[in-house]
């Protein structure tokens, strides 16, 4: 349904120095869906969700934004050192939020502790659960994910997973995730995009994996995951946005 | 009350310092102090303008310093010049452009020294009209722009992609500083104005953990200099914003004493 759309990129493109980084993407994001992009290093997953998020002037094609209430975690993000921030402080910095709203936000992502802490003390696992805490705190309708759990640890990177799967469910927010790690993409995602540069092929997480494109970007072995893990979907979605428990 | 020169000195450094603490934490945070700098010496252009012209000088140095601001951004957008090149460039040519302009306008006598380095003897009742109301204008507008200013200055993209403006409020925080710039130069001088935002700001980093504290300690920094400095530029008859400046470079060493101690905390 048209009013379920968050974000749909119409056969968008964007060149930097005369080098196009993607070119001819299309995609949408739904209320309660997670969308996943896939794909070897600089095949433009990040250019694609900056583009999304309309932060690119010049682009080719059309972003079709259909809300404001958006949650970003940014790949890379270096916290200057002149600039004295805790994690509370951080935790407010594009949305007014109350101290249980806070709160609830850090213990979802497992950092309660580190609240008054300051953020350049933290490792990379515990900035990355902050910059999480952060994107989810304001409820956003739109969840924009460049690979949130780079450097946590296994079993938090899991977890972390679980939790944005069941962020989409609670807020009904849409997800675009970004992600290397086809294990979980596989068994938390709705539709998978795999990009290199352009659109190699997409569709649900079954459909991709068998593709020869797929196959012939991440290997054999990257195809029989799926099999591994599908068996974790306990639910689907139906085309209005509901979720049904199969 | 106002009628003694070194009363109204005093309560125009006052003013000063509570607009530079706040202003001067984000000319750090964003590393804008070559930036002030570059705005601060055309403001010396600005006076000579008004001068040339009768014209108001706090309003002829804001619109000298945002005109050099605009035609900045211009030149960085048109030429392959790294921006400390560029920020140098306009720079030292303001200044030179000033001082040329200086010496053609003969019939007017210029305290040099005083335009440089600030005059103490020189701040009158007007000008404290202007510090202060001036002063709670941007104070008021920056307390408008602070969440997307802030926001994109810890990461520019975040900001932008939730939402805020960061380039409109890029361009309004230009705007203050060129206008903190205005209203201070009588004061601390052309040369030493980014000095006044940026060194009590950086002591203010020594002693805080978090950003509300460090604006407040630049303050409370601002205001240690200005009483430090006016009092011992009366006792020893020194220029008032070298003594100001000196004042603060006092506190900041202290400051680092508090630096030391914490990190042999952590070891």
């Amino acid at each position: 349904m048209e009013n379920n759309i968050l974000v749909k990129l119409n056969n968008v493109g964007f060149q930097q120095n005369q080098k196009w980084l993607v070119k001819g993407v299309s995609l949408k994001v739904e209320k309660g869906k997670i969308v996943t992009l896939i794909g070897p290093n600089g095949s433009g997953k990040s250019t694609t969700a900056k583009i999304a998020l309309g932060l690119f002037k010049n682009i080719e094609g059309q972003v079709e934004k259909f809300t404001n209430n958006i949650g970003y975690v940014p790949q890379k993000i270096s916290i200057d050192w002149t600039l004295p921030l805790r994690v509370r402080d951080f935790m407010l910095l594009t949305d007014n939020l109350t101290e249980d709203v806070i709160d609830e936000a850090l213990s979802l992502t497992g950092v309660t502790n580190l609240k008054d802490k300051s953020l350049g003390n933290l490792s990379g696992g515990e900035f990355q659960r902050v910059l999480l805490a952060r994107a989810i705190s304001k409820k956003p309708d739109l969840l924009v994910l460049d690979e949130p759990v780079q450097g946590v640890d296994f079993t938090g990177e899991i977890a972390l997973y679980e939790l944005i799967k069941e962020i989409s469910e609670k807020l009904n927010c849409g997800i675009l995730l970004i992600s290397h790690d086809l294990h979980t993409v596989m068994s938390a995602t709705d539709h998978v995009v795999c990009l290199n540069g352009h659109v190699c092929c997409s569709g649900s997480p079954k459909e991709v994996a068998k593709n020869s494109e797929y196959k012939a970007l991440f290997g054999e072995q990257a195809a029989q995951t799926l099999s591994i893990y599908e068996h974790k979907h306990d639910h689907v979605h139906t085309s209005d946005g509901d979720i049904k428990k199969n | 009350m106002f009628d003694d020169f070194f009363i109204r000195a005093l309560v125009a450094g006052i003013g000063i310092a509570f607009v530079a603490g706040p202003l001067g934490c984000f000319v750090v945070w964003r590393r804008l102090s070559y930036f002030g700098d570059t705005l601060a010496h055309s403001a010396l252009l600005g006076v000579t303008i008004a001068y040339s012209l009768e014209f108001n000088i706090a309003v002829s140095i804001f619109l000298i310093s945002s005109a050099i601001a605009l035609i900045l951004i211009q030149l960085q957008k048109k030429t392959n010049l790294p921006s400390d090149a560029l920020l140098g460039l306009l720079a030292h040519s303001s200044l030179a452009v000033g001082l040329v302009v200086i010496g053609f306008l003969t019939f007017i006598r210029f305290d040099i020294m005083g335009l440089l380095f600030g005059d103490i003897l020189a701040v009158n009742k007007k000008d404290l009209v202007t510090i202060w109301v001036g002063g709670a204008l941007i104070l008021l507008v920056l307390r408008l722009i602070w969440k997307p200013l802030f926001a994109s200055t810890v990461n520019y993209e975040l900001a932008q992609a939730e939402g805020l403006n960061p380039d409109r409020a890029k361009a309004i925080f230009t705007i203050l500083l060129a206008a903190i710039i205005a209203i201070s130069i009588k004061l601390v001088g052309v040369l030493l104005i980014t000095g006044m935002l940026i060194i009590p700001t950086a002591m203010a980093r020594n002693l805080s953990d978090n950003p509300q504290k460090m604006v407040i300690f630049a303050i409370i920094g601002g205001l240690l200099s200005v009483f430090i400095g006016l009092f011992s530029s009366l006792e020893f008859n020194t220029p008032s914003g070298p003594s100001i400046i000196a004042a603060a470079l006092v506190l900041f060493i202290f400051s680092l004493l508090k630096v030391k101690q914490t990190i042999q905390l952590k070891n």
